[in-house]
């Protein structure tokens, strides 16, 4: 297992486990008050969201118009949960059903839809992410149109970043292994990939499956922070603004995905004064860097302890 | 049996049939040249032959082992498992992924881990991933490409595109090869570097080609025999001596800037 325990994953466990203590010892000294705490959070379900849909647009190619309603499910599945099993054995009961129905429903979307080649998956997923939220506002386990509130609160950060890194952890390898060069192929030129003896169909569906899960997972947690889920918090909107973080970070880049989280993050908190010009001025942002970084930040390539040893260091005070 | 037959395959687009009717057949460890006119149908052949595109009538079978299989009933990356593998017209890689990666791709079915290996790098991901890499140097060094293993295909010179495209094919682990004009757009240096190369590729792992090109010195004295379509219709077969003076092909040329 000298693979295992080689120096660079060394260095990135070390690093790992700084920035948890440094943030930890910061709440706990109060320097990091409830309402950081709570940009933190968001910050923390985006990555995950972020790093989900990058593996159905980024890595595979595939572009996905529904992500929220993936994460709607998960929300609503915790939710339900905790009202009645209020604890965390309750929360990871809920996030298991969540990832469950995701699957299915993920499954029954893709196998027909990605079987073509061609976008007809935004459409599909277009469709399936409103059937979702119109079923959940319809739905009286859901609580319907109002959805449901006082959900047991019990986000924090050591949940938080367990999730966070086990969703890094999964997403880069899934990247970096045969299943993901096979994804990557079919981004690069689905023709050609078949060609090469890849089954197109077979690691679209998984890509997109895959997504959905995280995308459910994330929903959970997003349950449980801010104790109250609607509907229509899910709708296009926020699959848009899910798509803009992987956009913005560079398509393929799990890197690049975080780094955008964690700018968007930032340029929410500076603008949370000025709520009427925000969603212009956030706009504005997205436009400029489209017009002079269309490939994202960091494009399709990665930071990486191999390349930049400090790099991670910078992230920890951007959340500190 | 021979290793490839055609029989009677059709393909139609709306009125126009592209390939129509044709038969023929390739034997083992032969070098065959596909030609005709532009718009004969070559391409739309080496498509229907490789699963692209379905055929309309007819059917294509290939014999492995001593099996015999109907490569028109199975889908373009099953025929690739077959052993059957092709490069395309306008090349076709992968562009932004290194030339070791374009390789490492074409080996994915060496992979023995599923999901759940990649996921968590439990069971035999590690050493099944060092196996792939090792093999795709090993398989870069044989085909002369080690040295740009690194580099991304897109940024290659043209020739070496083309001689990776036609690598990757044959890391599929391909015995039966389709090549769209390999030679298309080299000068004469690169040409005549790619026929040592498809050469001594032939050579080395007992390959069996098929070739589209309109490089007449290039057909004429590296294939044994030559196939050649017009408007669809299979008109001639021979070899190269036969051919330049078979007066159909003389005909079907006639008009074409192609000096026979
Ligand atoms: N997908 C398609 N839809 C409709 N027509 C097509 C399609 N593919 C090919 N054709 C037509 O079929 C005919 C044969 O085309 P094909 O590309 O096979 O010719 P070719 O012999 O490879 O020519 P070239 O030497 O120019 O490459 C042409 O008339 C072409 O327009
Ligand atoms: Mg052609």
């Amino acid at each position: 297992m000298k693979n295992v325990l080689n120096k660079r994953n060394l260095i990135t466990l070390v690093i790992i486990g700084v920035l948890f203590f440094v943030v930890q010892l910061l709440i706990k000294e109060r320097i990091i008050t409830a309402y950081m705490r709570s940009n933190i959070y968001w910050i923390g379900i985006y990555i995950i969201l972020g790093l989900s849909l990058n593996m159905i647009i980024g890595i595979t190619g595939q572009l996905s118009l529904g992500h929220a309603g993936f994460m709607s499910i998960g929300a609503f599945a915790a939710a339900v949960v905790l009202k009645t099993n209020p604890t965390l054995t309750g929360l990871f009961i809920g996030i298991g059903i969540g990832v469950l129905i995701s699957l299915a429903v993920s499954f029954v979307v893709a196998v027909p839809t990605l079987r073509l080649k061609g976008d007809y998956l935004a459409i599909a997923t277009l469709g399936v992410a409103e059937i979702i939220r119109i079923v959940l506002n319809n739905l009286s386990v859901t609580g319907g149109a109002s959805g449901i509130s006082n959900i047991k609160m019990l986000m924090s950060w050591p949940l938080l970043y367990t999730f966070v890194i086990l969703t890094i952890f999964l997403t880069h390898n899934f990247k970096n292994s045969a299943i993901g060069r096979a994804c990557i192929s079919i981004k690069e030129d689905e023709i050609a990939a078949e060609a090469m003896g890849i089954n197109t169909t077979k690691y679209k569906v998984i890509a997109f499956m895959f997504g959905a899960a995280l995308a459910a997972m994330a929903g959970s947690l997003f349950s449980t922070t801010y104790y109250i889920v609607k509907p229509d918090s899910f709708g296009v909107n926020t699959s848009i603004n899910i798509l803009i973080l992987v956009v913005f970070g560079g398509m393929g880049s799990l890197s690049g995905t975080i780094i955008a989280t964690f700018i968007i993050g930032l340029v929410n908190i500076v603008l949370q004064p000025y709520a009427e010009i925000r969603m212009i001025l956030y706009a504005l942002i997205l436009i400029i860097v489209m017009i002079f970084r269309p490939q994202g930040l960091l494009g399709s390539q990665e930071l990486s302890t191999k390349l930049l040893p400090n790099f991670k260091w910078k992230r920890k005070e951007k959340s500190s | 049996m021979s290793l490839l037959q055609i029989e009677k395959l059709t393909r139609n687009f709306g009125g126009l049939s592209a390939v129509s009717n044709v038969s023929l057949a390739v034997e083992e460890h032969e070098l065959v040249g596909l030609i005709g006119p532009n718009g004969a149908g070559k391409t739309t052949l080496f498509n229907v032959l490789t699963g692209v595109y379905t055929p309309s009538s007819g059917r294509v079978m290939f014999q492995k082992g001593d099996k015999s299989i109907e490569l028109s009933k199975l889908p373009p990356y099953k025929i690739t498992r077959m052993g059957v593998a092709r490069t395309f017209q306008n090349i076709r890689l992968f562009k932004e992924l290194s030339v070791l990666d374009n390789v490492k791709i074409a080996m994915n079915h060496e992979a023995r881990y599923g999901l759940f290996g990649a996921l968590f790098r439990i069971g035999q991901y590690f050493k099944s991933e060092a196996l792939i890499e090792e093999k795709a140097h090993a398989f870069l060094k044989e085909v002369n490409l080690d040295e740009l293993a690194e580099t991304k295909a897109k940024n290659l010179p043209y020739g070496k595109q083309r001689q990776l495209e036609i690598a990757r094919a044959l890391a599929t682990g391909a015995k039966l090869l389709f090549l769209d004009e390999p030679a298309a757009g080299m000068n004469p240096q690169e040409t005549h570097a790619l026929t040592s190369f498809i050469k001594e590729i032939k050579e080395k792992m007992n390959l069996t080609i098929v070739l589209i090109e309109h490089d007449m010195s290039l057909v004429m004295e590296i294939c044994e025999r030559i196939f050649v379509l017009d408007y669809g219709k299979l008109i001639a077969s021979g070899t190269p001596d036969e051919i330049k003076n078979n007066p159909r092909v003389i005909e079907a040329y006639l008009g074409d800037e192609v000096e026979l």
